[in-house]
């Protein structure tokens, strides 16, 4: 089966890719934007940060990224309130002339685990002021549908706790979520390694989004190759409708002409 | 005259919004400015001058995934 329409539509956008990676991390900005390139990824997350005002001396990340190439998806990582997550998104807003955010409102530093009642209260300032809001949520399928039913464009489960590469720890419960909400499911954080993207995507998810599986990789272009790969076989696999798993063994050899 | 930036005390001439990003070597297409807390829009920055005692926050894109 090919990978031809099948696109990935948020908010009535259409991305070729299914994999988004985020731009932090990295050792300098020519390996960023050599694994961004090599991850075929089309939309890249980015954070909002106050100007060093008595150092202009650094680069941009402006500088390093083609506009046209890539969609920004500008978070709100390090916010513990909703106060501040809508504080930044608007910021990202001025500065970015766009209304995608992805919105993270974090509950402790330890777990990074999102806090679920302040990002409904931002959620649904941002949706009410225009913004398209793509929510980093627990692998929760109540708060999911919540997030789906004020108007967020796409769900954003964990895997497992941010930068964890513990994998997709819960497939049960983003199988649910997926069998829950109508807008794209995107598992974003706690992704380890190509396999764990992959089984995201088998299980239908529509999209994977990371930044230290890939950044913090020994060789991060090369590990931004294998997660395109990753995420594309899984959803391929996904598409191909796998095997049914059972106890025993079934053979793959007519049992018809055996010579003894 | 005597305005926050940043969180840091800084002392400026009489300016619009536009200068003082210029005189800062900020590009200010690649920025976001809050004026006292509320968002300024681009367009006002050459009409927005400075007065005594503003709170600026000047803030761009940085790299960052999950967490910044």
């Amino acid at each position: 089966m090919p990978l031809t329409n099948d696109k990935l539509v948020i908010a009535g956008r259409e991305f070729d890719s299914r994999l988004m990676v985020g731009t932090g991390k990295y050792a300098d900005f020519h390996q960023m934007v050599r694994a961004i390139e090599v991850s075929g990824a089309q939309i890249i997350t980015v954070a909002v940060r106050r100007v060093n005002i008595s150092d202009r001396s650094k680069e941009s990340l402006l500088d390093h990224i083609d506009l046209k190439k890539y969609t920004l998806l500008p978070n709100t990582a390090g916010c513990y309130t909703a106060d501040d997550a809508i504080r930044t998104c608007r910021l990202a807003r001025e500065a970015g002339l766009s209304d995608f955010v992805k919105l993270e409102v974090l509950g402790d530093e330890k777990t990074l685990f999102p806090n679920n009642e302040e990002l409904l209260k931002a959620a649904k300032v941002l949706i009410a002021e225009g913004f398209t809001v793509l929510p980093y949520t627990s692998d929760d399928p109540i708060i999911c549908k919540k997030l789906e039913d004020m108007g967020c464009a796409a769900v954003m489960p964990l895997g497992a706790p941010i930068g964890s590469g513990l994998g997709i720890r819960n497939p049960y419960n983003i199988q649910i979520i997926l069998e829950t909400v109508k807008v794209p499911v995107i598992v974003d954080a706690g992704v380890g390694t190509a396999s764990d993207a992959a089984i995201a995507m088998e299980l239908g998810c529509d999209g994977v989004l990371m930044n230290t599986a890939i950044a913090s990789a020994q060789d991060p272009v090369a590990m931004a190759e294998a997660m395109n790969l990753a995420v594309r076989a899984g959803r391929l696999a996904y598409r191909a409708g796998r095997i049914p798993r059972k106890l025993y063994a079934t053979a793959s050899s007519p049992l018809a002409g055996l010579i003894a | 005259m005597n305005i926050t930036t940043n969180g840091e005390a800084v002392s400026i001439d009489p300016l619009t919004v536009q200068q003082y990003l210029v005189s800062l070597g900020i590009d200010p297409r690649r920025v976001a400015v809050e004026l006292n807390m509320d968002i300024l829009p681009k367009a006002q920055y050459e009409t927005t001058l400075l007065k005594e005692g503003d709170a600026l926050e000047i803030v761009h894109f940085v790299g960052g995934g999950a967490r910044g």
